[in-house]
């Protein structure tokens, strides 16, 4: 027994650094001084730290900039979710009403809908949006809804994941939970909102998670709504430090390493409710 | 009208309110995309001015363009690296993790972080590592008296990179997944085939494997799904190339329709990669309800 421990601890270890030594590299690079990070052969262990890389990432031109456009765009996704989708996903597991099952069907295969499916058209609504951005009453003549915020946050607004992670949450209390309170006279409202909304707390704090990493991770949309500089996000602006054939290593990696610590700290955070809910939608 | 009528009448109002939203969000951003993109894909368009009709043009056009097929070919290629590979490595780890030791929490929490690494951030750290001349990979290999490899830029080695890289972030979130199947498994059917003798090999081929049957599945579809689909890893990493050597499908469409404001044409390479996708997804759940039937 002690023997069969011993080596699965050995390979949980071997298979931790493989998938940990990348993130390591990475924060090893950011902090080490031009000299040492070209050094061959490579050093595991920094001789000397320096933050200039930082300083040069962050006082680089609009760096700040999309960082904050990513965090605007990330927040305001993952309030319309955590709104929207608790809502569908309760009247989905606690409510029953008239092609209850086919909606949701229909909601769920959606999902299947490839990315590339809807690009072209999204883009041409977001473009054609009536009364802005220039655009008459039939969205002709200007740029519509491109380079603003909410042409950003829009595919990102209500997944259908997200709903499907507070259904099945919300599907595991009994049903007299709901009764009870209604024999009492509550009304609907009062129930989601006084007995629902509280105990959806992990299921919630897992769809925050999810929704913010996806909208901060995305990168094929603000590519495609955003060409003004001032609007595009951190994921676009990475690019600033690499083209096609050479990097400026140093920046680069403390760049990325800041573009990847705001999903850190929020994963970190709230992990034990992200594993628990994953694991509990993950197949039904 | 009956108190009970009442109470059904209420419950479906605030039901309709409560799904609207989405529902409304979904059919505007979801359904009518595949309308648009369908008449879309019957036009020449350029994205401004007018679209002009031009029937199954676009459609024949796919058909003798030996782009768009060797784009299919490496977007196949792709998916049938990453899937099979990342649904055994996920099985081992989420195998690994399952069992009862201290500290498991720090193990999955380290196989997890590559899965909400963003993408690009993901693509970075790994040219990164991939790096010609300073890489730490060809450090590693120059060890072993390797010579060098260009990992991104040969087109005999650039696809495999990219897979290597989506693999590590992919396997966390697969691990998680059949880690949920395995819990899921009653411990009394191993104790009952260890009573029978049967070796810890045998129980797991012959219960574990089997049993993990929807899970296998599931992490089949979704992998399907997102494989056929990709675009960003390889935009960042290789833009495509060497020599269309990672010029997916979804790539292509994005080029058609963004660079060359072709977007009758994307759009029509976009419902046949619509098409495909679909399929192979439908036939993989048929799959699985014939062998439980």
């Amino acid at each position: 027994m002690k023997k069969n421990k011993l080596r699965t601890l050995l390979l949980l270890s071997l298979a931790a650094v493989i998938f940990g030594s990348p993130f390591f590299w990475m924060v090893i690079s950011s902090l080490k001084p031009n000299a040492e990070l070209f050094a061959w052969p490579p050093t595991f262990i920094p001789k000397t730290v320096t933050l200039e890389h930082y300083q040069s990432a962050l006082t680089a031109r609009g760096f700040s900039n999309y960082f904050l456009n990513s965090a605007i765009v990330s927040l305001i996704s993952m309030a319309f979710n955590l709104v929207f989708c608790s809502l569908a996903g309760y009247a989905f597991a606690r409510l029953d009403f008239p092609l209850k099952n086919v909606l949701f069907v229909v909601l769920l295969s959606t999902m299947m809908i490839p990315v590339q499916v809807t690009l072209v058209p999204t883009f041409l609504m977001v473009k054609s949006f009536p009364l802005v951005g220039g655009n008459d009453i039939l969205g002709r003549g200007g740029t519509g809804l491109l380079n603003t915020y909410a042409g950003l946050v829009i595919p990102h607004i209500m997944t259908v994941f997200g709903v499907f992670i507070m259904r099945q949450f919300y599907m595991q209390f009994p049903k007299e939970l709901s009764e009870a309170a209604r024999i009492d006279g509550a009304s609907e409202l009062g129930i989601f909102r006084k007995i629902f909304l509280p105990l959806g707390r992990p299921a919630m704090s897992a769809l925050a998670i999810f929704t913010f990493t996806q909208a901060w991770d995305d990168f094929l949309w603000p590519l495609v709504v955003t060409s003004d500089r001032s609007m595009r996000t951190l994921q676009l602006g990475l690019e600033v430090f690499k083209n096609r054939y050479t990097a400026d290593w140093g920046p680069l990696m403390a760049a990325t390493t800041v573009s990847v610590l705001p999903v850190i700290i929020v994963f970190l955070v709230f992990q034990r409710y992200f594993t628990d809910t994953a694991l509990s939608s993950g197949i039904k | 009208m009956s108190s009970a009528g009442k109470l059904k009448r209420r419950i479906t109002v605030t039901a309709l309110i409560f799904i609207a939203p989405v529902l409304v969000y979904n059919f505007i951003f979801k359904i009518v995309p595949i309308f648009v993109s369908l008449f879309l894909s019957l036009t020449k368009f350029s994205g401004f001015g007018d679209a002009r009709f031009i029937g199954l043009e676009n459609y024949l056009r796919i058909f003798g363009d030996s782009e768009f097929w060797r784009a299919v070919l490496v977007t196949f290629q792709f998916s049938i690296e990453v899937l099979p590979l990342n649904m055994l490595i996920s099985l081992l780890l989420a195998l690994l993790v399952n069992s009862a030791l201290k500290g498991m929490g720090v193990f999955r929490a380290i196989y997890y972080l590559p899965v909400i690494t963003p993408m690009v951030a993901a693509s970075m750290i790994w040219i990164w590592l991939y790096d010609p001349q300073i890489g730490i990979l060809n450090f590693l290999l120059s060890l072993f008296n390797i010579p060098p490899v260009n990992f991104l830029r040969n087109p005999s080695t650039a696809l495999h990179s990219i897979v290597a890289m989506r693999i590590w972030r992919g396997a966390g979130w697969n691990m998680l997944i059949y880690l949920a199947g395995l819990q899921g498994i009653s411990r009394n059917l191993y104790e009952a085939a260890a009573i029978d003798g049967a070796s810890s090999v045998r129980r797991f081929f012959r219960i574990t494997l089997p049993l993990l049957r929807p899970v296998h599945v599931y992490v089949l579809i979704v992998g399907i799904i997102s494989t056929l689909q990709s675009f960003t890893e390889m935009y960042v990493m290789t833009g495509g190339g060497p020599l269309q050597s990672t010029t997916t499908v979804g790539l292509l469409i994005y080029r058609a329709a963004f660079d060359y404001m072709d977007m009758g044409y994307a759009s029509a390479m976009s419902f046949v990669l619509g098409i495909i996708i679909m399929t192979l997804s439908v036939v993989s759940f048929r799959s699985r309800q014939q062998k439980e039937a």
